[in-house]
């Protein structure tokens, strides 16, 4: 499970992270001292738990989770036990840890987020379920196209527009990846770069830092290259 | 007179020696930081940005198991969000406690 921290302090980083390392199976990607900044990775990026600190100046934890539309599944950490009350309004949060955080809460976390992780991945309303030779219909000059979503090789981000690359054809859209990536597959489809969002099962190779799909070397960014291996089928 | 220690500390890092060296090194590094934030807005009477400080600094005293300065510094927090300074030289003296230990790990 790949996971971000974000608290305002660098010790507080420190303690969750230490944590996770010897914790099997929690990859962190990424770490913030301040929820901006977090907000805008998650807007580009997608990570499976977030350490979130509710405490923090000008943007709190609250705020932050408040922004997100599709968020990961949220562990929160305070220092005040008050705190969490109004942490489990929120039902992507899992749980919350009160600092100094010990091995043995840390445990129960960990387990807590497993069985919030199985409960996502059968959800019905889940992203998971969405099929993958579903049609996508997009709007070129007034004209609704449409594409079989198994034959997408790859989406490409171009400034304000898309570039939407199929086995025949490539569309520019007015678009995002983030609006795409709300309609594409999980199952199918990962974003493995800031700019890219690939077909999983239109890779040709995997070379250190890049992608191949039909002609097109596509980067993979550090951050999202721990998702990318998770999936592979590794002999 | 409640003292520092490392307790909390060890038991986190167990063998792991780097862990430990760099999360002392990460104490000696912000916490002085910390204490001049707060210094800095008590003194030019800001107080609710001096709470927010301390809201940081009352951690620093739980990693270093100082459980009553903790209390002390929980309650000096919501004084200062309204404006009340009176547990101020309580918690000075609990900066000046931890900026001595700190200096000897």
């Amino acid at each position: 499970m790949t996971c971000i921290i974000v608290d305002d302090e660098a010790t507080a980083r420190a303690v969750v992270a230490k944590l996770c390392k010897t914790t099997m199976g929690l990859d962190i990607v990424e770490e913030f001292s301040n929820a901006i900044d977090a907000m805008k990775y998650l807007g580009e990026n997608t990570v499976d738990v977030m350490f979130l600190d509710i405490h923090m100046p000008t943007f709190t934890g609250i705020d932050l989770i408040k922004t997100l539309k599709d968020p990961p599944l949220i562990v929160m950490t305070t220092s005040d036990p008050q705190y969490a009350i109004e942490a489990f309004e929120y039902e992507s949060i899992v749980d919350y840890l009160v600092k100094p955080i010990t091995e043995e809460r840390f445990a129960k976390t960990v387990q807590k987020i497993k069985g919030a992780m199985d409960k996502r991945s059968v959800s019905p309303s889940g992203k998971d379920e969405k099929e993958g030779g579903e049609d996508l219909y997009i709007n070129i000059d007034r004209r609704l196209i449409k594409i079989k979503m198994n034959e997408i090789l790859f989406v490409e981000a171009k400034g304000d527009y898309i570039d939407v690359n199929t086995e025949t054809e490539s569309y520019r859209v007015h678009s995002t990846l983030k609006k795409i990536k709300e309609k594409l597959p999980d199952h199918t489809f990962l974003q493995i770069h800031r700019s890219y969002i690939i077909n999983f099962n239109k890779i040709i190779d995997i070379e250190d830092n890049s992608v191949l799909i039909k002609k097109s070397v596509i980067p993979i960014s550090r951050s999202n290259r721990p998702e990318l291996m998770r999936r592979l089928n590794l002999l | 007179m409640e003292t520092p220690n490392t307790d909390y500390i060890n038991k986190l890092a167990g063998d792991d020696e780097d862990f430990r060296a760099q999360f002392i090194s990460i104490i000696k590094e912000e916490f002085p930081v910390e204490k001049g934030e707060y210094l800095n807005y008590f003194n030019n009477n800001e107080l609710k940005k001096a709470a927010e400080v301390v809201h940081k600094i009352k951690h620093k005293f739980n990693i270093l198991g100082m459980t009553q300065a903790y209390g002390l510094a929980v309650d000096f927090e919501e004084d200062l969000k309204v404006g009340k300074t009176q547990l101020s030289q309580d918690f000075d003296a609990k900066l000046v406690t931890v900026e001595n230990y700190i200096k000897e790990m």
